[in-house]
């Protein structure tokens, strides 16, 4: 049985932005509580084993976050999202939240994108190899490859030289002239060129090409090669693991069970991080993909706002994260080569091992469920669905809950009042 | 405080560091199937952040959960090749 929880403001995520607005909620005196999925706050960017090791911003929040009230469902994931009422599920069973205001922060996650031998055990996202190096996973002597696109590639690069891989290559699908345009239209923000540069120092030894991507992985029973092209001619690289990836995407999945109204994948926000649905706030990269500071100040926003509070001068600021996310969405999009890899026998699905050719290209998402099960599986179509909206122009998957696979029982579980 | 979790993967005995996830714990017992998928292929982690759902397994006795977003903890019990559906 679910037992009842009330709060004034639910928080979804504890990553930056989620961790600000609770904070900024919190500090008005309202009841605020925040579910992550995670064991610790801090969310992918401010993972960590031992907050010493974080830098002094992220330090600096979680401590807040500490002191402000707020009330932490940790290990807890959404099942089941309506209007002011949450069904979410951690290790003492299932809770449901009332809330007068929600927050979601739910981040974004890679967008991976089928190419032969992706589903080799030891190709990770690049993200992916992050966060496992960050958990403790030691990359000393292992060689290794990075190969995506946009600014994560870089302090992924730095964090695998730094831990002691044998870093072999770095590869960045945009072409040279469209990532030299988009450093150029950063001449406002030297911040971000500089820790470019920064970054980019620390793997030094590391050739960093541009207009390349992997075209394929090989290998029996895991990863023991990979043959890296830009298109003209390719290189064969041994090696024992592969981060890869085509860039982040807004986590939307909980603001669409919601019925928030989601445009070009992320989703839509006002000046006060207000969503299309009443009640219902956004913040940080679920609204679009901009980084830790633009999601600090939009968590502040919504914060603010969902507390009935006024947020001031830092609305126009998120705006301009926002505007500074389309521009990277943009200027990092995938390129042709790059979703069109897979052959008629590569997997797509990777919960159902759905090949691309079990597929037809004029399906949609729900056909292709209904007569291949793609996107029928454990992740819930949140690998296969944003791949085949890349390969094919498909339609977003239907959302529907339970959000995540939970014991049968959970969904219809009848409330108890609070002990 | 020990500087050291024992855990116990397919049956053999490891010792890990506190605060380390499940699938780091494997991929550093040199393990790289995680699961077995529907048409028998090895499976590992791919997103590390509980997105992909390819680290599953059995950790304590209970089935389907994410390797990347659990702790190890003392006396630990996992168990790889998980192929059932779900």
């Amino acid at each position: 049985m679910a037992e009842r929880r009330d709060a004034d403001v639910v928080v979804i995520g504890a990553g930056p932005a989620g961790l600000a607005a609770a904070v900024h909620a919190a500090e008005t005196g309202v009841r605020v509580v925040v579910v992550d999925q995670s064991s610790n706050p801090g969310g992918q960017i401010w993972r960590h084993r031992d907050a010493r090791a974080l830098p002094p911003a992220a330090r600096q929040w979680l401590d807040r976050f500490g002191a402000c009230g707020a009330a932490l469902l940790a290990d807890t994931a959404v099942v089941s999202a309506d209007s002011g009422r949450l069904l979410v599920a951690g290790p003492n069973g299932a809770i449901a939240l009332h809330a007068r205001a929600i927050v979601l922060a739910t981040g974004a996650r890679e967008l991976f994108l089928p190419f032969p031998g992706w589903t080799l055990p030891n190709v990770f996202g690049v993200g992916g190899l992050q966060a496992l190096v960050k958990s403790g996973l030691d990359v000393r002597g292992k060689r290794v490859v990075i190969a995506g696109s946009g600014p994560l590639l870089f302090p992924v690069a730095a964090t695998v030289a730094a831990a002691g891989a044998d870093l072999l290559a770095v590869c960045e699908h945009a072409a040279r002239g469209r990532l030299l345009a988009f450093a150029a239209s950063l001449w406002r923000s030297p911040s971000k060129l500089a820790a470019a540069a920064a970054y980019r120092s620390a793997f030094r030894r590391t050739p960093f090409r541009t207009g390349a991507w992997v075209e394929r992985a090989e290998g029996r029973d895991r990863l023991e090669s990979v043959a890296i092209t830009d298109g003209r001619r390719r290189w064969i690289v041994p090696c024992d693991y592969l981060a890869t990836a085509a860039g982040l995407i807004p986590n939307v999945e909980v603001g669409l069970a919601l019925g928030c109204e989601v445009a070009r994948g992320a989703l839509v926000v006002d000046a006060r991080q207000a969503t299309s649905v009443g009640g219902v706030f956004a913040a940080g990269e679920c609204t679009g993909v901009a980084g830790e500071d633009a999601a600090v100040i939009e968590g502040t926003v919504a914060g603010l706002a969902a507390a009935g509070r006024d947020p001031g001068a830092w609305s126009r600021r998120a705006a301009a994260g926002r505007a500074f996310a389309r521009r990277l969405a943009a200027a990092f999009a995938p390129r042709r080569e790059v979703t069109a890899r897979a052959d008629a026998t590569t997997i797509v699905c990777r919960c159902e091992d759905v090949r691309c050719g079990d597929l037809q290209p004029d399906w949609g998402s729900r056909q292709a469920k209904l007569a291949a099960r793609a996107g029928m599986g454990a992740c819930q179509g949140r690998v296969c669905g944003a791949a085949l909206q890349q390969m094919f122009g498909w339609d977003a998957p239907r959302v529907r809950p339970p959000l995540i696979p939970v014991p049968t029982g959970v969904l219809g579980d009848p409330e108890r009042e609070p002990r | 405080m020990s500087d050291t979790v024992a855990i116990t993967i397919d049956g053999r005995a490891h010792a890990v560091a506190p605060g380390t996830s499940v699938a780091v714990a494997l991929l550093a017992s040199g393990a790289s199937r995680f699961r077995t998928s529907l048409q028998g292929e090895p499976r590992g982690p791919v997103c590390g952040m509980g997105i992909c759902f390819e680290c599953r397994l059995t950790i304590d006795g209970r089935p389907h959960q994410r390797a990347c977003l659990v702790a190890c903890t003392p006396g630990m019990t996992i168990e790889t090749g998980e192929s059932a559906h779900g």
